[in-house]
């Protein structure tokens, strides 16, 4: 992903203040922790001049569609279920030690962020994520324990 | 709240925990198993097919006309097996013994060495268990459980929490892999991963030993010493170690004593078990049975009420020399596992096939009969790759007969 520089660049950097935020730049670092989108500048959406930087900016931020609220990706094609992330999982851990954290199945599916439903990993509950909210880290055990790379952050 | 679990007979793991939604015998949604499961279980169908030269017959027409196969052979085979349960395993032993049969199964050329050896007491085992619970050490040679039992890593060998391994994975757990490629495992193990060269096996179980007693390590390919006395020191200092033997391992060795002395090795200065990684969920309960029954774990002839054991008795060997003249085919695929040269002798002598699935030699068949699947459409009870019984209930019904009651129906008519 890129940074709020490189999203400021294809701004209209008049600092019209229409989007609410003092400066185009505070509107960058807004787009960035994804507080705002492209639409809510107004110039940009409108003005054709602007055009090419608004379909530019609207490219970057694709890959996020369809991502969770904590930036989180399954790759359905890639995953085979094999249940490393699920086991791996901090907060699945901390919330069903003798479940999923033992590599049995699921006994609080409630409080889960990963299971395996029909042979895929499925996301839920990104309130538990270590990824969300406002003391976020940038927790990866289901990254690095996954063999196929089929979890991805955006 | 209790929930209501079933056992998933996709692998030799049996994996206990499957959670299953169902709706008028058809299967929607299955949990916490992974894809080969879920395929595995999804793949239940409602009517049965009974064939005899590729036209569909009824049940006691495809019976009479196996029955008749049967009592003509001379020398008939049976094999498969694999992919039953015990009880069907017996009464094919049972009718093997009754038709003075050739009986083997896919161990033969698969892991059926390694269990004879376990069988016999060669080797210290444990079960998948102790390893959820104690084993800090696990080494994946020349098997790939990634691809090949999917689960084996999250539920027992590496990522799950035991009774003496709290911390977990990251904190207490060390997995390595030896193999000849990177495998989806080998990734997962990142820095202990050792590449050899195909065929390299005996001659890096030679340096590690080397290593052990603390000489220098040398290998023909020049494997860097250094790393294989790092690996000699963490296994050196192993409280509960598990090698995880593969067929790549097998396969690469002509027999099992540099494996039997590696263990021994390892023994001395720690403590080390093994575990063959079975393909087949009942691989190994066929092996257990036919051992109790006649002393060997496969490639074995009944005559006159003795046993005679050898090589040439399993079925590549009698294929090639075309000894069987009838093949009775249960839950397996010669044509697709065999080599083309060999499996080829089979479509020259009638064949029995009793099978779940459509298969290659279903379609060539003589005589093919759908079954149940096993552990989704009938009961019963198997033996998981470390040794433990564990009994199944099915998960939905179905009208197709189990290969249990088939070979019912075939010794009565006997």
């Amino acid at each position: 992903m890129t940074n709020a520089m490189e999203l400021y660049q294809l701004l209209p950097k008049t600092n019209c203040k229409k989007c609410g935020k003092a400066s185009c730049m505070a509107f960058a670092v807004a787009l960035m922790a994804r507080e705002l989108t492209p639409e809510d500048c107004p110039p940009l959406k409108e003005e054709p001049k602007y055009k090419e930087s608004y379909e530019k900016i609207n490219e970057l931020f694709k890959p996020a569609e369809g991502a969770t609220e904590t930036g989180l990706i399954v790759h359905e094609d890639l995953c085979f279920g094999c249940g490393n992330c699920v086991v791996a999982c901090p907060p699945n851990v901390a919330n069903d030690p003798y479940g999923v954290g033992s590599g049995n199945a699921p006994r609080n599916v409630g409080k889960l962020v990963l299971t395996v439903q029909d042979g895929i990993v499925r996301a839920q509950n990104l309130v538990e994520c270590r990824r969300f909210g406002k003391n976020k880290i940038l927790c990866n055990a289901c990254i690095v324990t996954c063999p196929v790379e089929a979890i991805e952050f955006v | 709240m209790e929930k209501n679990y079933y056992v998933c007979t996709g692998c030799g793991m049996l994996c206990d925990d499957i959670e299953v939604e169902s709706e008028k015998n058809i299967i929607n949604k299955v949990y916490t198993a992974c894809r080969i499961g879920v395929a595995h279980m999804k793949d239940g169908k409602e009517s049965a097919v009974f064939r005899v030269d590729n036209k569909p017959v009824d049940e006691a027409t495809a019976i009479s006309e196996a029955v008749a196969i049967l009592k003509n052979a001379k020398n008939p085979l049976i094999f498969g097996l694999g992919t039953c349960s015990d009880e069907t395993q017996e009464l094919a032993i049972e009718l093997a013994r009754k038709t003075s049969a050739n009986l083997d199964d896919t161990s033969s050329y698969c892991l059926g060495k390694v269990i004879e050896a376990l069988l016999n007491n060669k080797f210290k085992a444990c079960t998948l268990d102790d390893v959820r619970n104690k084993a800090d050490v696990s080494i994946f040679w020349g098997s790939d459980p990634s691809d090949s039992h999917p689960r084996h890593l999250s539920k027992h060998s590496y990522f799950p929490r035991g009774t003496e391994k709290q911390r977990g994975w990251e904190e207490e757990r060390t997995a390595i892999a030896i193999d000849v490629r990177k495998s989806h495992t080998a990734k997962i193990c990142g820095n202990y991963f050792f590449q050899i060269p195909p065929g390299g096996d005996k001659e890096f179980i030679d340096a590690l030993i080397a290593a052990l007693a603390g000489k220098l390590p040398k290998t023909s390919y020049n494997f860097p010493p250094k790393r294989i006395l790092e690996l000699a020191n963490i296994l050196k200092g192993a409280k509960f170690g598990v090698i995880f033997v593969g067929l790549g391992l097998i396969y690469s060795l002509e027999d099992l004593e540099p494996l039997i002395q590696l263990m021994n090795a390892l023994n001395e200065k720690s403590n080390f078990h093994l575990v063959p990684m079975v393909v087949h969920y009942n691989m190994r309960g066929f092996n257990e049975n036919l051992f109790k029954e006649t002393g060997y774990v496969n490639s074995v002839k009944f005559e006159d009420g003795t046993v005679k054991h050898g090589p040439e008795y399993s079925i590549v060997e009698s294929l090639k020399a075309k000894t069987v003249d009838a093949a009775l085919i249960i839950g397996s695929d010669p044509l697709s596992s065999l080599p083309r040269s060999i499996s080829k002798n089979l479509l020259e002598i009638p064949t029995i096939v009793i099978d779940p699935c459509e298969t290659l030699i279903s379609k060539k068949a003589k005589v093919y009969i759908s079954t149940a699947i096993s552990g989704v459409e009938s009961g019963g009870s198997a033996t998981r790759m470390d040794g433990v019984k564990v009994d199944f209930k099915p998960v939905i019904e179905t009208k197709r007969p189990s290969d249990e009651a088939v070979l019912k129906k075939i010794m009565e008519a006997l």
